[in-house]
């Protein structure tokens, strides 16, 4: 690697094409050759998000999104934790379910917004539901495939040394899937972000960057857009960090 | 199922019940969690016919309005009539068009762009942050705005699509083939290949099962999207059905578009795990 001899231009890389892109933007809001309706300027777009955080509106709509992304998070991956443990350890929730899990998962998950309107409304409860499948998923299989790969040696090690089942969830399965359960975990979390802005879409407007984004579509608002579009590209790298942090920290020991 | 061909340590040998343990390095088996034995599926069909007769029942007994569930009949009646006035086929087909223009537009530019940020660590270090920030919004972000720019035809849903495919194209493509074990390019070196046969016969096919899961991850993932592109506005397809349903409040016409995107999401991911034990055949020697 050539970054052994750091330097300005090496640390600059990232910037170049950036920068780049926003210098053409910035030519060409300018230009007169486009209208500006579809290619407002960046004052323009920072004027607007000045304007947003000023009156409050980006701190309230993204808190709303935020809450309704983790409550529906926290339920989904839950539920998908405990329902792919219970795939791991028994073959008869194995046999019964795997098929119709399986089935479940190649149905496009946007597939179940319509239905799930319909049964739990296109509110809060509805939007919360779509969400928390979309966590599932993920946490789901990925719960469940880690269980499964656990070494053939580990069993054989519990069974020499006569661990019940608890000891053996405790101290062997749950630490040997731990990797394969985060990375599930990430990518629910990165799901169910999708979803939430999906769901916010959607189904009925309502308080959230999805809601504000519809808003700034009916009114023609490309500044508005914009602007709400670095936001949930902002967010989707800090929910990812923040998710790489946490697993790196939890997982430590298997660096050891 | 092939099970033969599968390039993974069976790991049968260590549990000859010596008393000495094998080392835990030892790769684990892979054992997919979709696999289903034959023996099994007996038991994994009791459960959705168990289900579908509770739905039956709960038509029957009219234990849920019609308007939240409606009975089986109905939705095979909308399959039916769908079917027979060919609307059904019309809006699956214009729903797989879109997905396979999509497909095409991303998955090639996607090869194209991944095999030259998998070349260049010069390129990877200046597209790669940006590329991931841009990964990191939600696609249905973009909609309001390509929307507004290109009106609600074709244009923005392929567009969609294509950048959904595109995403994990680009990175498994670059990772597989930044990461073409050195020994191997050394051997080329020995050889004195050319930079062409290089490529053609050392990268690129050392990099083909990393390829294919982009591509794979890219197929779904723009299926995902057609369906959200299409419940978004338009005035054909799968999705269109869907909304169109939901607005009339004939959930069985909700339902009837689910099975149809089901039964496509099933037989993609079958074609796809055919497709893919074809062109790994090669490797099953290779441990």
């Amino acid at each position: 690697m050539t970054s052994l001899r750091p330097s300005l231009i090496l640390h600059g890389r990232p910037y170049v094409i950036p920068v780049l892109l926003l210098l053409v933007w910035e030519i060409t809001a300018h230009s007169g050759l486009v209208d500006s309706k579809f290619v407002p300027s960046l004052e323009a777009v920072a004027r607007r998000g000045w304007a947003e955080i000023g009156d409050g509106d980006l701190g309230s709509d993204l808190l709303a999104s935020l809450r309704r992304d983790m409550t529906g998070f926290v339920v989904g991956a839950t539920l998908g934790l405990s329902f792919g443990l219970l795939m791991g350890f028994s073959a008869l929730a194995r046999r019964l379910f795997g098929p119709l899990l399986l089935v479940h998962r190649q149905i496009a998950l946007f597939a179940w917004i319509p239905l799930l309107s319909a049964w739990f409304g296109g509110g809060e409860d509805g939007k919360l539901a779509f969400i928390a499948m979309a966590a599932f998923q993920p946490t789901l299989m990925n719960t469940w495939r880690g269980v499964a790969n656990i070494p053939p040696s580990y069993r054989e090690l519990a069974a020499v040394l006569t661990f019940n089942r608890l000891d053996f969830i405790r101290t062997i399965a749950l630490p040997g899937a731990m990797p394969e359960i985060f990375v599930g975990l990430r990518s629910a979390l990165i799901y169910a972000w999708i979803a939430t802005i999906g769901s916010e879409l959607l189904l009925d407007i309502s308080p959230g960057l999805g809601g504000r984004m519809n808003e700034g579509q009916q009114l023609f608002e490309m500044d508005l857009l914009v602007f709400y579009l670095f936001v949930l590209g902002f967010v989707g790298v800090l929910l990812s960090l923040f998710a790489l942090r946490l697993e790196s920290h939890l997982i430590r020991w298997k660096a050891r | 199922m092939a099970r033969s061909n599968r390039p993974v340590p069976q790991g049968s040998e260590m549990s000859g019940g010596t008393a000495t343990l094998p080392p835990p390095a030892v790769r684990p088996r892979r054992r997919h969690p979709g696999t289903v034995r034959l023996g099994n599926l007996a038991i994994g069909v009791a459960m959705p016919i168990a289900l579908l007769a509770l739905w039956q029942a709960s038509a029957r007994f009219n234990i849920l309005p019609e308007q939240i569930l409606p009975p089986p009949q109905a939705v095979i009646g909308v399959l039916r009539d769908g079917w027979n006035d060919g609307s059904l086929q019309a809006n699956t087909l214009v729903s797989l068009g879109r997905v396979a223009n999509g497909f095409l537009a991303g998955g090639v530019i996607g090869l194209l762009v991944g095999v030259v940020l998998g070349l260049s660590a010069a390129w990877r270090a200046m597209v790669q942050p940006l590329f991931l920030t841009l990964a990191q919004v939600p696609i249905l972000g973009w909609l309001p705005i390509l929307i507004l720019i290109s009106g609600l035809g074709d244009t923005p849903k392929i567009i969609a699509i294509g950048w959904s495919t595109f995403v994990p194209v680009v990175l498994n493509t670059s990772q597989g083939i930044a990461q073409v074990p050195r020994s191997l390019l050394e051997l080329g070196d020995v050889l004195s290949f050319s930079r062409w046969s290089r490529l053609r016969s050392i990268i690129l096919p050392s990099a083909v099962p990393q390829i294919f899961t982009g591509l794979r991850e890219g197929l779904a993932n723009g299926w995902q999207t057609l369906v959200a592109v299409e419940l978004l506005g338009s005035f054909s397809g799968l999705g269109y059905m869907m909304a169109y349903g939901r607005q009339l409040f004939q959930l069985e016409m909700v339902l009837a578009a689910v099975v149809v995107v089901g039964l496509i999401g099933v037989l993609l991911y079958l074609f796809l795990g055919f497709i893919e034990r074809r062109l790994l055949r090669w490797q099953a020697g290779r441990s």
